[in-house]
């Protein structure tokens, strides 16, 4: 397996991009990485695409051949693939990528993340969301992703005491760090009150407790590392790429406080890059709802199991932290439009490695790691990105 | 052994409106109309309940306390006038929940507010002629009156199973016999959400003279005289009508202490004169005669003449819960909530 | 959810029809056909035997639902749980027949027989398992709630209807 690199990133700002459609987002998104890594369109072996609910969002299949043609990428008759894992489909692609390029199979492949949700009313994407979690056993009985979050929460503060004042920081902080964040779809700071207040939507969870819905896009260049400096100055090389999965409805898993998908993919890319949590200083992590912020925290390694909401209140992870969560604002303040979001963690974390993050920049960060998860964590996507030196 | 009721139970939904509530909103003097009516309160079905899921509950009670294998129902009938599907049987959703299917006949009923009590009389046809080991009779409807009509302030929800056999008899059946004529005293066409009915006619020539008809025949029948029954019970589309059709017969009110439920949890319909004789078989020892009488409007009238059997003593009834705990408990909601879940807000699509 | 779809598991959704290993004895539902938990899972293939849920449980934790699913709108706010059965599978599903302030991880419940969901107002009829209090340890299914007193807080149990 050879190294991989990241040569070029882009992204959409995230948000109500009325006057834009599914098309023009993926299209801007995919030129600017391209434009970012130098690279020529005659250069590309695949295209990897990120996107979870296309057909019902905007009745759309088979998107990514219609990515590539008004990329103007048709008459190279690249491979171009659409990678579907729930909330995690943008990070699926791009470890896709990552496998493509680091088994020789390409040498530089583009991978993108889009998805567009304002083109249904709310009430529709509230239920396509629902999509990521089991219909048959789930869904049908009356759950909802916010109502089998507010499960994982209730039973946290069940067994670790952890209150509902500590899951409303994780909102607090996003939105704080939005608010330096240009794409960002929330660039507001909220309170504290202003989170415990919101009009519930599963309780123990409120309104400001749950990632919007947005459209956006988001793509990355990626090709071996051994070439990277001929396109890059700061290739930032991809330490490790890791999925893992697990039983796809809540009920049936071992734990509900746990998601083992989470711990053993972070595992696993650990020892990839055979370095530790303590090594990372900016993470990119699962804030889709505050409680999936404090157990991914846990999860990954950076508390121990039970402690996120004691030690996050503490602003352990925030500027000035040994790491840094979310300098993107993560889902809940940059935004959440499914299909984008992991690729868009994976920018921001190399603009931050590049040492190009502006107001929100971690100064010196030179390890960094994206996390996500697809619906309940049925599927968890680990990313460990370095500077190469 | 004579054929008879072998286990029963009873379900109605826990929320309940009281006619103070009904007459507030209609500018009528509510408390008045219920003590005319003696209905103090009605119970109204939760959005996810129906006739299915009242009947399945019931039933599913009555399996227990038979201690019945499913598999031995050879017939089950739902009596209703309030079926969820027009088309479509109430009774093999029913089948289905209890694990009686697939080797059973099944069929809706529906004859107003008896189709419970026809049911009865068919099962004890298919058990006596041992067509079937087992055969189930339900009563069950979730009922409305159209907003403002006098109606609204007693059609409830509830119903109550009954498995009929030969075996472990807890009730034998003596007799039955009906009591049909042709009377359109309410009725609901075809499309119509609500049903309509012929006022003070649905008094005399309908429920009165059915009723009393019917019951005067089956003493005569079987020789017997109001003494001779330890309970009685009656359809009660009211508090009221029971109580005045028992005195005019030369009954007591002590007669008809566990048989009459209506003024706690409002007119069943179909459920009304079930859930009265499951009362009656809560708290009945062995040896005690039951005289039941149905009504429905349409009309008709089906009478049984029941006694309690040494099987009674030693009947479990501990499963589920007993009829006392749906006449004293429930939730009272107000009359908003009630037209939100019994449909009667107009919203997007309707 | 098309019809076929929803009827093909009516076994599953009104009659709680589960599936033991034979080899370890693990309890599953739904049923499965692979047992997860035997460490050479293939040999557990053709080995799981149905089983019929008692539907007696306890509360493993719950949300309470504002923001409702498709086709669960009149019933906000509902309370959604996972439930430990007696026999060891988890299941989700709503609590009904209980304030939503007084469910509580530990609440003994047991499968009760509702509608789920309706397909508009032609369309057919979807019934399963919901759960519901069950109050004293000699209580079985079927015992609606203790003896509760005409309840003051039923307005805000029955929920303001949400615009």
């Amino acid at each position: 397996m050879r190294e991989v690199a990241v040569l070029g990133v882009g992204m959409t700002r995230f948000g109500e991009l009325w006057d834009r459609s599914f098309r023009e987002i993926g299209i801007e998104a995919g030129f600017q990485a391209l434009v970012d890594a130098k690279l020529s369109s005659g250069d590309l072996g695949a295209l990897y695409l990120g996107n979870m609910a296309s057909g019902s969002l905007i009745a759309q299949e088979h998107i990514a051949p219609l990515i590539l043609d008004y990329s103007g990428l048709g008459s190279h008759h690249l491979s171009a693939v659409r990678v579907e894992g729930g909330g995690a489909s943008g990070a699926l692609a791009f470890h896709q990528g990552y496998l493509a390029v680091a088994s020789g199979a390409h040498d530089f492949v583009v991978v993108g993340g889009a998805e567009k949700l304002t083109d249904v009313p709310d009430v529709d994407g509230m239920r396509i969301s629902n999509g990521a979690a089991d219909q048959e056993w789930e869904v049908v009985f009356g759950a909802t992703l916010p109502g089998l979050w507010g499960m994982v929460a209730r039973r946290h503060m069940h067994e670790f005491g952890t209150t509902r004042e500590q899951f409303a920081r994780v909102a607090v902080h996003d939105h704080e760090m939005g608010s330096k964040n240009p794409n960002a779809h929330y660039r507001n700071r909220i309170s504290l009150e202003a989170v415990v207040n919101a009009t519930p939507v599963a309780e123990p969870l409120g309104m400001l407790d749950c990632a919007p819905l947005s459209d956006g896009a988001a793509a990355v260049v990626l090709g071996p590392l051994e070439r990277a400096r001929k396109f890059t100055d700061t290739p930032i090389r991809v330490a490790a790429s890791q999925v893992a999965c697990d039983s796809m409805a809540l009920q049936h898993r071992r734990e509900l406080t746990t998601m083992d998908a989470t711990v053993v993919a972070a595992k696993r890319a650990f020892g990839q890059a055979r370095r530790t949590a303590a090594d990372v200083q900016v993470v990119e992590l699962d804030d889709a709802y505050t409680v999936s912020a404090l157990v991914s925290l846990e999860d990954l390694g950076f508390v121990p199991k039970g402690e996120s909401g004691p030690t996050f209140a503490t602003g352990a992870f925030g500027p000035g932290g040994k790491t840094v969560m979310n300098t993107s604002g993560g889902l809940k303040a940059q935004g959440r439009p499914f299909g984008a979001v992991g690729v868009a963690q994976i920018v921001e974390i190399v603009r931050q490695l590049r040492g190009e993050a502006g107001d929100r920049q971690v100064p010196g960060a030179t390890l960094g790691l994206a996390h996500v998860l697809g619906g309940t964590g049925a599927t968890s996507v680990v990313h460990l990105l370095e500077r190469a030196t | 052994m004579e054929a008879g009721i072998v286990s029963y139970g009873a379900y109605v939904p826990r929320y309940r409106i009281t006619p103070a509530e009904i007459g507030k909103v209609w500018g009528v003097d509510g408390a008045g109309m219920g003590a005319g009516l003696n209905v103090h309160r009605k119970s109204v079905p939760a959005p996810d309940e129906d006739t299915i899921t009242i009947s399945t509950e019931a039933l599913r009670v009555a399996l227990v306390r038979g201690a019945i294998d499913p598999q031995e129902i050879g017939a089950l009938y739902v009596g209703s006038e309030s079926h969820p599907y027009a088309v479509k049987p109430t009774a093999t959703v029913v089948a289905q929940a209890v694990g009686a299917t697939p080797n059973l006949t099944a069929a809706d009923f529906e004859f107003a507010c008896k189709a419970g009590t026809a049911a009865i009389q068919v099962c004890l046809g298919l058990v006596e002629s041992k067509m079937v080991k087992y055969g189930v009779a339900i009563g069950s409807d979730t009922s409305q009156g159209a907003p403002g009509d006098a109606l609204e302030y007693s059609a409830s929800a509830g119903g109550a199973a009954f498995v009929m056999g030969r075996e472990h008899v807890i009730a034998s059946v003596k007799r039955t016999l009906s009591y049909t004529t042709d009377t359109p005293d309410f009725w609901r066409r075809e499309g119509q959400r609500y049903p309509s009915h012929s006022g003070r006619f649905t008094g005399e020539p309908a429920y009165f003279r059915h009723v009393s008809e019917c019951a005067r025949r089956m003493m005569e029948a079987v020789s017997s005289t109001p003494r001779d029954y330890r309970h009685i019970v009656f359809h009660q589309p009211n508090g009221k009508f029971p109580q005045r059709v028992g005195k005019q017969l030369g009954f007591t009110d002590e007669q008809m202490k566990y048989g009459l439920v209506t003024p706690y949890i409002g007119n069943t319909y179909s459920g009304a004169a079930l859930i009265g004789l499951a009362n009656v078989l809560d708290h009945a020892k062995p040896g005690e005669r039951i005289l039941v009488v149905g009504y429905g409007s349409g009309a008709g009238s089906d009478a049984f003449d029941l006694e309690t059997t040494q099987e009674i003593a030693t009947f479990d009834r501990s499963f589920g819960a007993p009829v006392s705990d749906f006449l004293e408990n429930g939730v009272e909601i107000p009359y908003a909530v009630y037209a939100k879940f019994r449909g009667k807000i107009r919203m997007e699509g309707d | 959810m098309s019809i076929a779809r929803f009827w093909r598991e009516t076994g599953r959704r009104y009659n709680l029809g589960a599936s033991r290993c034979t080899v370890c004895k693990t309890v599953y539902f739904p049923p499965r056909s692979v047992c997860p938990s035997c460490a050479q899972h293939r040999r557990s293939l053709g080995k799981l035997t149905p089983l019929q849920l008692s539907g007696e449980g306890e509360v493993v934790t719950f949300s309470i639902i504002h923001d409702a699913a498709e086709g669960f709108e009149v019933q906000v706010p509902y309370v959604l749980a996972i439930v430990r059965t007696k026999e060891g599978p988890q299941l989700t599903g709503q609590v009904v027949d209980i304030d939503p302030k007084e469910v509580r991880i530990g609440l003994k419940v047991h499968a009760t027989f509702r509608k789920l969901r309706e397909e508009g107002k032609a369309g057919v009829i979807h019934y399963g398992y919901k759960f519901s209090p069950t109050t004293g340890p000699d209580d079985g299914p079927g015992r609606p709630g203790r003896s509760e007193p005409v309840a003051a807080t039923a307005t805000a149990e029955a929920g303001p209807v949400r615009a």
